[in-house]
């Protein structure tokens, strides 16, 4: 920071609670299949993917090579455990699984509006969650149903909201686009491309000013990575050495244009100018949590913010409404499912190991997607939000006066 | 009691309320170092540091941005728009993540930012300096929106909106910085839905808000004297309109007349008159009329400027036919 009275808050810690989601780490202990029994309250994320200290059983795996800027560039190898593995595994597994229930639910046209899925990068958002934990702040734009999940939520309850349920995060009130969990520090869920980045940058600077030793993950798109606020956003950040970690999924298309039709520099991990960065492999979950340790240590250790570029690929087309072939061949999109799949990737390595078998592995995700289809029925059967809440959270406190769409309905009685 | 400046009625109640409070910071540009362009925020670095008046590069859109990502996680940033105009800059974050997002959260986070900073029709200050923004944000759900008109008010009230946890857009204007007027010693506060009645009166309710207050106050001098006695408010709330008030009055009075500084189309006498329709319609005797600025951008010729904001005389003109006197 710019030489500063700086304040010690140890009276003031940011008021947000960090829950550790037992429910998964209890399942990763068994080799097999089993999980708790209390489905479907089995979540994504949390604290199993929370980094730990290298266990001596840890083995080598070999990365494709890092790319960086400004930054010395790391070997790259990464150093897994069987059980880090199977988090892994398990984890991506309920996202695609989850995924595929948003997309057959939209069809359904039960989910409506927009909704913009995330299969094919499943690995950069388990690679970034697996080296910071919940006391990180992350933020994203509007792709953000596995990170939901990831922050520790449910697909019963991202799914709920994207029915418009009572039972979704956000009382069905947000939709596909604004799935948020307080008190795990997850912020959105944001639906205007590159807003959340200076929202970001806030997230950093309010851990800046607490002095809590945690960093704010915000991710934007290879889209967004053209928006001014977003270089506004960088500038300020390097300006006041935030904790900020700025990580661009690149996907290659924004919406329907490709990456080279959009940004006269493609290698976003430079586009930060001053501000360090690094890519990496998104689709090889090992090569997102290595470059994201770098990074997460990086920015905490007060040098300033660093970008993380993670070149991914995503299956669908950029929402339910696109097909997502007049932009790219459907071989593109078959040939990526067979190469770089990160789940099947994943699963290699684990039967490689001799962790588990082809047919371990299946029947995980089998029980996985049991899992996932109980919580879909759930969700379309929950309750729908009572006609009251489209009053509620307008305002924080006691108002006060909200007219209807005639004067005599709505909140409030003006003559009293 | 002793006399002081707007602004540093102003500068009273940020410093009062960081000094209570260690979440409270200053955000914007030119607030540190420079002293304010207002000098609203002059000196309090020296007290509070670089970290809580906070010199911003000039990016509006993000910073703002910035100061509501802050706001979600429990800090209370006041963030100053060095001129109200600059703040359509940052209208997306405004409008979509401070207004709406405890709603589109379902209530997850609160946004208690203050946006702060002088708007209105200046002295020759051409017509990108002379937005008034209360039009624009006053649809947006989730805002509050209040316009300080005289020293006692402009402290109370920032205090105040500092304190709720709402976002609050606090308007100024340019040329009411060195109105003076005696405050209180004592620590006050001033509630934010509240419109005030700055002269109770029978034949007619005249509302209005910001520096139009005092070219409605000098019309009623002159009505006194021709035996006419107006009810005088002063919104203070553009966002939520305190009706209330209001009612009362033209229950009393019959006839109503507003003055605004904002443009006809769309403003806040719109808004008001549309209401009345609504609510007591048979209560008024003749139509309420308007005195808006007109829909015109600012000329930078004075005497032109003069003419597209409304005027004591045509205050006075108004009223009369009014009450066909």
């Amino acid at each position: 920071m710019i030489g500063i009275s700086c304040l010690v808050s140890s009276s003031r810690l940011v008021r947000t609670t960090v829950h550790l989601k037992r429910g998964l780490s209890q399942a990763v202990k068994s080799d097999h299949a089993s999980t708790t029994t209390e489905a479907p309250q089995v979540s994504s994320g949390g604290s199993s993917l929370h980094p730990q200290e290298t266990p001596k059983d840890a083995v080598k795996f070999t990365l494709k090579p890092f790319a960086t800027h400004l930054i010395e560039t790391p070997e790259p190898v990464a150093y897994a455990t069987k059980e880090q593995l199977l988090a892994y595994h398990r984890t991506m597994t309920v996202m695609r699984r989850s995924e595929i229930s948003a997309d057959l639910l939209y069809k359904a046209q039960l989910v409506r509006g927009f909704c913009h899925l995330y299969d094919g990068q499943e690995a950069t958002a388990v690679g970034i969650e697996s080296a910071i934990t919940f006391q990180d702040a992350l933020i994203t734009a509007y792709r953000n149903h596995c990170q939901q999940l990831g922050r520790g939520d449910t697909p019963f309850t991202v799914l709920s909201e994207l029915l418009g349920r009572y039972t979704g995060c956000s009382k069905g009130k947000g939709g596909s686009m604004h799935l948020y969990k307080a008190e795990n520090k997850y912020f959105g869920g944001n639906g205007i491309v590159g807003a959340q980045v200076p929202l970001g940058v806030g997230l950093a600077f309010a851990e800046q000013y607490f002095q809590t030793g945690n960093i704010s993950v915000t991710m934007y798109g290879d889209g967004a990575a053209n928006q001014g606020q977003v270089a506004e956003a960088m500038n300020m950040a390097a300006l006041w050495k935030l904790p900020c970690v700025f990580v661009c999924e690149n996907n290659k298309y924004g919406m329907g244009t490709s990456t080279d039709r959009a940004s006269a520099n493609t290698n976003f991990y430079t586009r930060g100018d001053v501000i360090p960065g690094i890519r990496v492999d998104g689709m090889d979950v090992l090569s997102v949590r290595e470059g994201m340790k770098l990074a997460a240590e990086y920015a905490r250790s007060g040098k300033g913010p660093i970008v993380l570029e993670s070149v991914t690929y995503r299956y669908h087309g950029h929402s339910m409404s696109d097909p997502g072939l007049s932009y790219r061949s459907r071989e593109e999109i078959t040939e990526m499912r067979k190469r770089a799949d990160p789940i099947e990737l994943v699963k290699s390595r684990i039967v490689e190991q001799g962790w588990a078998t082809e047919k371990d592995l299946k029947a995980i995700e089998k029980e996985i997607r049991q899992q996932v289809d109980e919580m879909t029925e759930k969700a379309k059967q929950a309750p729908l939000p009572p006609v009251e809440e489209l009053y509620r959270d307008i305002y924080v406190e006691g108002i006060q006066h909200v007219r209807g769409t005639l004067v005599n309905n709505g909140l409030g009685n003006y003559l009293a | 009691m002793n006399k002081i400046f707007m602004f540093e009625a102003l500068r009273s109640a940020i410093d009062e309320e960081m000094s209570k409070d260690e979440t409270v910071l200053v955000i914007g540009e030119d607030v540190g170092h420079y002293g304010g362009s207002y000098k609203v925020t002059k000196d309090l670095h020296l007290k509070y540091g670089d970290l809580r008046i906070l010199d911003t590069p000039i990016a509006e859109n993000s910073f703002t941005g910035m100061a509501i990502g802050a706001a979600m996680t429990g800090l209370r940033p006041i963030v100053e728009g060095m001129n109200m105009g600059f703040l359509l800059l940052a209208f997306n974050q405004i409008a979509n993540n401070a207004g709406m997002l405890p709603y589109t959260s379902g209530g997850n986070y609160q946004i208690p930012i203050v946006i702060r900073g002088p708007g209105g029709v200046g002295r020759q200050l051409g017509a990108e300096h002379s937005q008034r923004l209360e039009t624009y944000f006053q649809a947006v759900p989730g805002l509050k929106i209040v316009a300080c008109s005289t020293p006692y008010n402009a402290k109370g009230l920032l205090k105040s909106a500092i304190r709720d946890n709402n976002p609050v857009l606090f308007f100024e204007h340019v040329l009411l910085y060195n109105m003076k007027q005696e405050i209180p010693d004592y620590e006050y506060t001033l509630p934010l839905d509240k419109a005030e009645i700055v002269k109770e009166g029978k034949d007619i309710t005249i509302i209005t808000y910001s520096r139009m207050r005092y070219h409605v106050l000098k019309a009623v001098d002159r009505l006194i004297e021709k035996n006419v006695d107006p009810e005088v408010i002063d919104l203070i709330s553009l966002k939520p309109i305190d009706m209330d008030t209001i009612i009362k009055s033209i229950q009393k009075t019959h006839k109503a007349c507003i003055v605004e500084e904002c443009m006809r189309t769309g403003g806040i006498a719109s808004e008001i008159i549309a209401r009345v329709n609504e609510l007591i319609f048979d209560y008024l005797d003749s139509p309420i009329i308007r005195l808006s600025s007109q829909d015109i951008p600012t000329p930078y010729n004075g005497l032109l400027e003069q003419n597209t904001i409304v005027n004591s005389e045509q205050i006075i003109n108004a009223i009369i036919k009014q009450l066909n006197i």
